[in-house]
C-alpha cells in the first residue's frame, strides 16, 4: 500500500466523522495553545525582568564601603571601622585599563526650595559618568557637566516629578533652586523612568559630588559605580578593583563588590525554572488530550469492526491496518497542533496588545515543544487502538452485524 | 487447486467442546461451480471461511495450488487471500463513506497499485457491471442489487482464481437475487472457480457440484471426491 493512499484513506475517514474530528482537534488545540500561552507569559516575564535589570548595564560593578563577613570567629579585639570610600578612590579606579568609567555616588537628603515651595528629596552627588552607567535619558537640558570631581559647581539635574512640584507648568530649565543652604541652577531634567532598583529617579536631584561633599559636610561616598570594559571580564575587573582599593586602604580589604550580571543571571535562572514549571503543567492538558484521542480512537475501532474485517478479507496485512489507524490519530493530532498553534499565538498577540508594556511573545522552543509533544501524544495514544484494530479476527469482525 | 485433507475445526463454548467441522476431505478444481448447502449451524460458513483462509483449522492440511498454507502467518495469509480470492458477502460490506468506484478500488489500493493503473481497471469493471452512472454514489444511495454488483465488482477487480460468495442473495429480493446469481455464473463461465454458500435449495441447485453439510460433516457431494 502506498503512503499517499494510506494518508488519503485516513483523511477520508477523518472528514467523514466531523464530530469526532472536532472533539479531538479541540482537545489537542487547547493543550497546545495552553503550553504556548503559558510559556509565552513566563518567558515574557523573565525577559521583562532581566531587561529591566540590564537597563542598568550588565557590565556595572558597584563598590560598597565595608565588608560583609560571612565567616565566623571571635570579634576583633579593637573596633574595626571600615575606611570610607573617597572621591580619590574613585579617581584611582578610573585610571585602571579594565575599567571603562567610574561614577562616585554620595547620598543625602535635603530640602529643595523654589519660590516659597519646599520639598525634602534625596540628593545624589555624582559625576557626568553617572548618566552613561545608569543609562539615564534626559527630558530637557543636559546631565551634569564633565568637570573635575573635586570641583564644586552650583548646577543640578532634577527628576520630572520634582520639577513639576516646584515649577508647575512653567519651565524649570535654567532656574535657580535652593538645596539645603546653597543655590543651584537647574541644568537638566531627567526623563520619567519610574522606580529603578529602589531609587525614585523622578523625585530627586543630582549635584556634582564635590558640591554634595560640601553640602553634607562629608568625604565618604555611599558607593562607587564602575563599568567594566568587557562583560566577560567581570571577575577579573572585580579582582583589579579589590587590589586598587586595598593598596589605597593600607592593605585592608574593606569593600563589598556587587556585580550586576550575577544578579541578572540568578533572576534569569529562577524565571526560566518557573516558565518550565508552568509549561509542564500545561503539558498535562496535552496528556489529557492524548487520552481523549485514545478513547475516541478505541470507540472508532469498535464502530469500524466490520470495515476492518473486510480489509483483512481483501488481503490487508496487520501492518496496513495498524498504519491506517495510526495515521488517522496522527493526522488528528497534527490538525489539533496547528489549530492550537494559531490559537496560542493569537492569544499571546492579544495579551501583548492588552499589556503593551510586557513584551509577550511565545519563545520558539515552546512552539516546537508544544507541537512536538502533541504529535508524540497522538502517536503514543494512537498505538493501542491501532494495534487492537490490526489484531481483530476477520471472521468474527465480518460476522458481527 | 484447493485440497482439504482431514480438516477439522473445534472450539470451546463455555465448558463444551463444539465441533464445527469434522474431518473434511475436499478437492476443488479450477473452474468448478460448487454450492455448499446445509441447515444453519451445519458449518457451511465455517467451511467457507476455512477455504478463504480467514479461519484456521484445528487439524488437517490445506493445500492451495500444491502449497501448504495451513501454517502460514497472518500477513502471508493476507497476501494469499488478496492474490487468490474474491469475496461476496450477504451484507455487502461496502465502506459507507466511500463511493461505489472507491469501494471497488480498495483491493487495488491495498495491493499498492499506481493510481493510473487503478483508474483504468476500475473504469473497465464499472462498465462491465453497468455501474458507470452509479460510480460517484455512496452505498446508502444505491439499491440492494446495485450494492451487491459493486461488491462483485470489488471481488473480481484483483482477477482472482476463486470467488467465494456467502449467501450473496440473502438480503435481496428474488428477482435481484437471480440477477446476482446470473452475474456470478457468468464469471464462472469465464473460468473463475465459484464457491457459493447458501441455504436456498433453488439457488444451490444451479451449481454443477453440490455439497451438503450436516453437523460439520459432508453428507452429500455430487462431484467426484478425491
Amino acid at each position: 500500500m502506498r503512503t499517499e493512499d494510506t494518508l488519503q484513506l485516513a483523511a477520508r475517514s477523518i472528514l467523514a466523522n466531523r464530530l469526532r474530528t472536532l472533539l479531538i482537534v479541540l482537545g489537542v488545540a487547547i493543550g497546545v495553545s495552553a503550553v504556548i500561552v503559558l510559556t509565552a507569559l513566563g518567558d515574557s516575564a523573565r525577559r521583562y525582568i532581566t531587561g529591566e535589570f540590564s537597563e542598568l548595564g550588565t557590565n556595572m560593578i558597584a563598590i560598597l564601603p565595608g565588608r560583609s563577613e560571612t565567616t565566623g570567629g571571635p570579634p576583633p579585639l579593637m573596633g574595626e571601622t571600615p575606611r570610607d570610600l573617597t572621591i580619590d578612590d574613585a579617581l584611582a579606579l578610573a585610571r585602571s585599563p579594565l575599567i571603562k568609567q567610574v561614577a562616585p555616588l554620595m547620598l543625602g537628603s535635603a530640602p529643595v526650595a523654589h519660590a516659597g515651595l519646599e520639598r525634602e528629596v534625596t540628593i545624589f552627588g555624582t559625576t557626568a559618568a553617572m548618566q552613561d552607567i545608569r543609562k539615564l535619558t534626559m527630558a530637557q537640558g543636559q546631565f551634569l557637566p564633565d568637570i573635575d570631581p573635586h570641583l564644586a559647581s552650583p548646577v543640578c539635574v532634577i527628576g520630572e516629578q520634582l520639577a513639576s512640584e516646584l515649577f508647575g507648568n512653567s519651565s524649570a530649565l535654567g532656574q535657580w533652586i535652593r538645596i539645603g543652604d546653597r543655590r543651584f541652577r537647574v541644568y537638566g531634567i531627567i526623563a520619567k523612568s519610574g522606580v529603578s532598583l529602589g531609587a525614585d529617579l523622578d523625585d530627586m536631584a543630582f549635584i556634582p559630588v564635590a558640591s554634595a561633599a560640601a553640602l553634607f559636610n562629608t568625604q565618604s561616598l555611599f558607593r562607587i559605580l564602575t563599568e567594566a570594559r568587557m562583560a566577560t571580564g567581570i571577575s577579573a575587573t572585580s579582582g583589579e578593583i579589590r587590589r586598587i582599593i586595598k593598596d589605597r586602604h593600607e592593605g585592608e580589604d574593606d569593600i563589598t563588590i556587587v556585580a550586576q550580571d550575577s544578579i541578572i543571571a540568578t533572576f534569569d535562572r529562577i524565571m526560566l525554572a518557573l516558565t518550565l514549571g508552568i509549561a509542564g503543567i500545561a503539558a498535562i492538558s496535552l496528556a489529557v488530550a492524548g487520552i481523549l484521542i485514545m478513547n475516541i480512537m478505541l470507540v472508532t475501532v469498535t464502530q469500524r469492526t466490520e470495515e476492518i474485517g473486510l480489509l483483512k478479507a481483501l488481503g490487508a496485512p496487520q501492518r496496513q491496518i495498524r498504519n491506517l489507524f495510526l495515521t488517522e490519530a496522527l493526522l488528528l493530532s497534527v490538525g489539533g497542533a496547528l489549530v492550537g498553534l494559531l490559537l496560542g499565538l493569537a492569544v499571546a498577540e492579544l495579551l501583548h496588545r492588552l499589556y503593551p508594556v510586557i513584551p509577550i511573545a511565545a519563545p520558539l522552543w515552546s512552539i516546537f515543544a508544544a507541537v512536538g509533544i502533541a504529535l508524540a501524544t497522538g502517536l503514543l495514544f494512537g498505538v493501542l487502538p491501532a494495534v487492537r484494530a490490526a489484531r481483530q479476527d476477520p471472521v468474527s469482525a465480518l460476522a458481527r452485524r | 487447486m484447493i485440497r482439504l485433507t482431514e480438516i477439522g475445526k473445534e472450539f470451546l463454548l463455555g465448558e463444551q467442546r463444539v465441533h464445527a467441522l469434522r474431518a473434511i476431505n475436499l478437492r476443488i478444481d479450477r473452474g468448478e461451480y460448487l454450492s455448499i448447502m446445509g441447515p444453519s449451524g451445519s458449518g457451511k460458513s465455517t467451511l467457507l471461511n476455512m477455504i478463504a483462509l480467514l479461519d484456521r483449522p484445528s487439524s488437517g492440511v490445506y493445500l492451495l495450488n500444491e502449497r501448504d498454507v495451513t501454517g502460514l502467518g497472518d500477513d502471508s495469509l493476507a497476501r494469499v487471500r488478496r492474490e487468490n480470492f474474491g469475496f461476496v458477502f450477504q451484507f455487502f460490506h461496502l465502506i459507507p463513506r466511500l463511493t461505489a468506484a472507491e469501494n471497488i478500488e480498495v483491493p487495488l489500493i491495498l495491493a499498492g497499485l499506481e493510481p493510473r493503473q487503478r483508474q483504468a481497471r476500475v473504469k473497465a469493471v464499472l462498465e462491465s457491471y453497468s455501474l458507470v452512472d452509479r460510480a460517484g454514489h455512496r452505498p446508502d444511495q444505491l439499491s440492494g442489487g446495485q450494492r451487491q454488483r459493486v461488491a462483485i465488482a470489488r471481488a473480481t477487480i484483483m482477477r482472482p482464481a476463486v470467488i467465494l460468495a456467502d449467501e450473496p442473495t440473502g438480503n435481496l429480493d428474488q428477482a435481484t437475487g437471480r440477477q446476482v446469481i446470473h452475474l456470478l455464473e457468468q464469471l464462472n463461465q469465464q473460468g473463475i472457480t465459484l464457491i457459493l454458500v447458501t441455504h436456498d435449495a433453488e439457488i444451490g441447485g444451479h451449481a454443477t457440484r453440490r455439497i451438503k453439510l450436516v453437523d460439520g460433516m459432508i453428507t452429500e457431494d455430487t462431484g467426484v471426491t478425491a
